[in-house]
């Protein structure tokens, strides 16, 4: 297996007023193609900092990150944007899917600015829901979708543009345990696919599903282990 | 993405917001409205005023021989007042030696006039126009005669009492009856009806066929003027070079027989339809210079109406962008989709101002004297507008749109 992203000393410092804040300082670290990664730490710890930077929704201060071969560390914001339509699918611990669109406009938005034409986008984003078990949802908005439905339409955005990468912030930090448990195993069916996925979370039995765990403290990385039956 | 994918997506904030978008589009839709409107109708009045009020008075390739100007513009001081009364009147040798030296293809014709009462059996009209004629004066008013004929050149040479009259009147007189040759009296004296001319209209509210012609030197002479005077002589050419050669020549021939000295001005005015569509013409122009002002007050307000709608917009919908720019949205993506969508919300206004203007041209039109027409242009430069102050109202919240950072974006709630 290759390695899908290789970070060093990597740095992210923040001016707040006149102190100097470092949320990261200088962390290593390597992610290799279909890896499930737990990054956990308390909070403060830089996790959040971290994954915006893997998200390429912010930029390093120092240090190096390559995604699939190529260096983001240094790309300007229309770059970056590219990147994270192409490379990146998130989902966030709220969703974030916009209130007023349908699940499936919602799942056709990273192929519009993909530049898809309509045809072809409707259709790749309908196989997306199908997928996620959805495939009656498409017109539904949102506040028409319990939250176990909503966390299943981000992850169909996040996958219908074909990601390098899967990242998921606290993905179950806002359902109910039995709704948890079922969008853990998409993940894993997903993983079980070939899906490289990162997942931030503060919760052990979450974290427990996940390959490998990278805890972070203080801005730097505390640990790394692999379980040895997932490697 | 496409731009029809944008404005599609425009259109949906636009109508899942209708009032809002209503109240934002006012200024933009006050302004247009008021362009269609008084473009229409300041149009209208140009069109009126060329084809129909302009001619209607005094023809086209026609010009008048007269004591003073019969269409004043602006306002006559005391003095030039005083100074038009001083002057001699123009006499029948006047108007004969200037019809006769003009040596380019005419028709001329003479005009006295007054306004009396005419009887017929036991009726009475008022307020009718009687007026003394020569026989050129039918084809220079280019009437056609409905019924009956026009006098023949033997008769207004010979002074005979026939009249021609104008339809209004040949209905209010004689209803069912043929009116041709049954006597009228003006001042006791009888006249035959030898024709009825067909009708010409209104111009403004004033009707145009309560008139009465008569040979200029029948009985009719010593009720409409002194003794061997005309109001004014009317002389029609075929072009525009030939009127501009009879003019002169008229002119020339009346300064020598007033014995004008070449430092002295003229005693006699020579007018033609030209001076009076000029004063039109410099009203339309104040209107024209006001209206633009008028408009583009209405649209500044509008695009900073627009504008302060469009901040609002940008910081309620912080987090949407926050997500597009994690999707993959470009700078320019999100600039483009509010411009779009200011440029879409100022062109709606835009579009209903000019369905509103055209509206209001209509009812301007149905209900009052003032004619109407829409300008075409008027309607592309509404809409123009329109998009031209959404696109520059929506620049700035756009671009701080477009400037956001997407971590801290998205964190907005």
């Amino acid at each position: 297996m290759s390695d899908l992203i290789r970070v060093s000393g990597l740095t992210r410092e923040y001016e707040m007023g006149a102190e100097t804040v470092y949320a990261l300082r200088g962390v290593d670290l390597t992610i290799r193609r279909n890896e499930y990664l737990a990054v956990m730490g308390p909070s403060g710890s830089g996790k959040s900092t971290l994954m915006n930077l893997i998200g390429c929704l912010d930029s390093p201060t120092a240090g190096e990150y390559w995604l699939n071969g190529v260096e983001v560390s240094d790309m300007s914001d229309d770059e970056l944007a590219r990147v994270r339509n192409r490379e990146i699918g998130f989902v966030f611990q709220t969703f974030n899917l916009l209130p007023r669109a349908s699940s499936l406009h919602n799942v056709e938005l990273p192929l519009i600015y993909a530049g898809v034409p309509a045809k072809e986008r409707r259709v790749r984003a309908a196989e997306a829901l199908q997928r996620v078990g959805l495939g009656d949802r498409m017109k539904h908005k949102p506040n028409e979708l319990s939250g176990g439905q909503r966390q299943r339409v981000a992850i169909a955005r996040a996958l219908v543009n074909d990601p390098s990468i899967l990242l998921a912030d606290e993905p179950t930090g806002n359902l109910d345990s039995s709704t948890s448990a079922e969008i853990m195993n998409v993940f894993d069916e997903l993983q079980a696919l070939g899906q490289t996925i990162v997942m931030v979370t503060h919760e052990a039995d979450i974290s427990a599903r996940a390959g490998r765990k990278v805890t972070l403290l203080d801005g730097l990385v505390h640990s790394d282990t692999t379980r040895a039956e997932a490697a | 993405m496409p731009f029809g994918e944008a404005i599609r997506m425009a259109l949906r904030v636009i109508w899942t917001q209708k009032m809002k978008s209503a109240f934002s589009v006012v200024g933009v839709f006050i302004g247009v409205t008021f362009l269609i409107a008084v473009v229409s109708i300041v149009e209208g009045m140009n069109s009126y005023m060329t084809d129909r009020f302009a001619n209607t008075l005094l023809g086209v390739n026609t010009f008048q021989l007269r004591r003073y100007p019969d269409f004043q513009v602006g306002n006559i001081s005391r003095e030039t007042w005083r100074e038009w009364r001083r002057r001699p009147r123009i006499t029948y040798d006047d108007a004969r030696a200037v019809a006769a030296a003009i040596t380019v293809p005419h028709t001329s014709g003479w005009e006295s006039w007054n306004r009396g009462l005419i009887e017929y059996g036991g009726k009475v009209a008022r307020d009718i126009n009687l007026i003394g004629i020569t026989e050129g004066y039918f084809d220079i008013k280019n009437w056609t005669i409905e019924q009956g004929r026009p006098f023949s050149a033997q008769e207004a040479r010979t002074g005979q009492p026939v009249v021609v009259i104008g339809h209004e009147l040949a209905e209010r007189l004689f209803e069912d009856l043929d009116p041709i040759g049954r006597e009228i009296r003006i001042r006791r004296i009888p006249y035959r009806v030898v024709g009825v001319v067909e009708p010409q209209g209104k111009l403004f509210t004033i009707s145009l066929d309560k008139f009465v012609v008569a040979p200029a030197l029948s009985p009719i002479k010593r009720y409409v003027n002194p003794p061997r005077v005309v109001d004014a002589l009317l002389v029609k050419m075929n072009t525009v070079e030939d009127l501009q050669t009879a003019m002169a020549e008229a002119e020339a021939v009346m300064r020598s027989r007033r014995g004008l000295r070449p430092a002295q001005e003229n005693n006699f005015s020579v007018e033609t339809s030209e001076a009076l569509l000029d004063f039109w013409g410099s009203i339309n122009r104040v209107l024209m210079v006001a209206l633009p002002g008028l408009v583009s007050i209405s649209l500044v307000v509008g695009g900073i109406v627009i504008m302060n709608i469009m901040l609002m917009a940008v910081a309620e919908r912080t987090r949407e962008i926050g997500i597009r720019k994690s999707l993959g949205a470009r700078r320019r993506d999100i600039l483009r989709q509010f411009l779009v969508e200011s440029a879409t919300l100022a062109v709606v206004g835009a579009g209903i101002g000019v369905a509103t203007g055209i509206l209001l041209a209509g009812v301007v039109q149905a209900t009052t004297f003032l004619p109407a027409r829409v300008a075409p242009w008027s309607v592309v430069v509404g809409v123009l507008m329109g998009a031209g102050v959404g696109i520059t109202a929506g620049l700035y919240p756009a671009s701080r749109a477009a400037r956001l950072d997407p971590v801290d974006a998205i964190r907005q709630e």
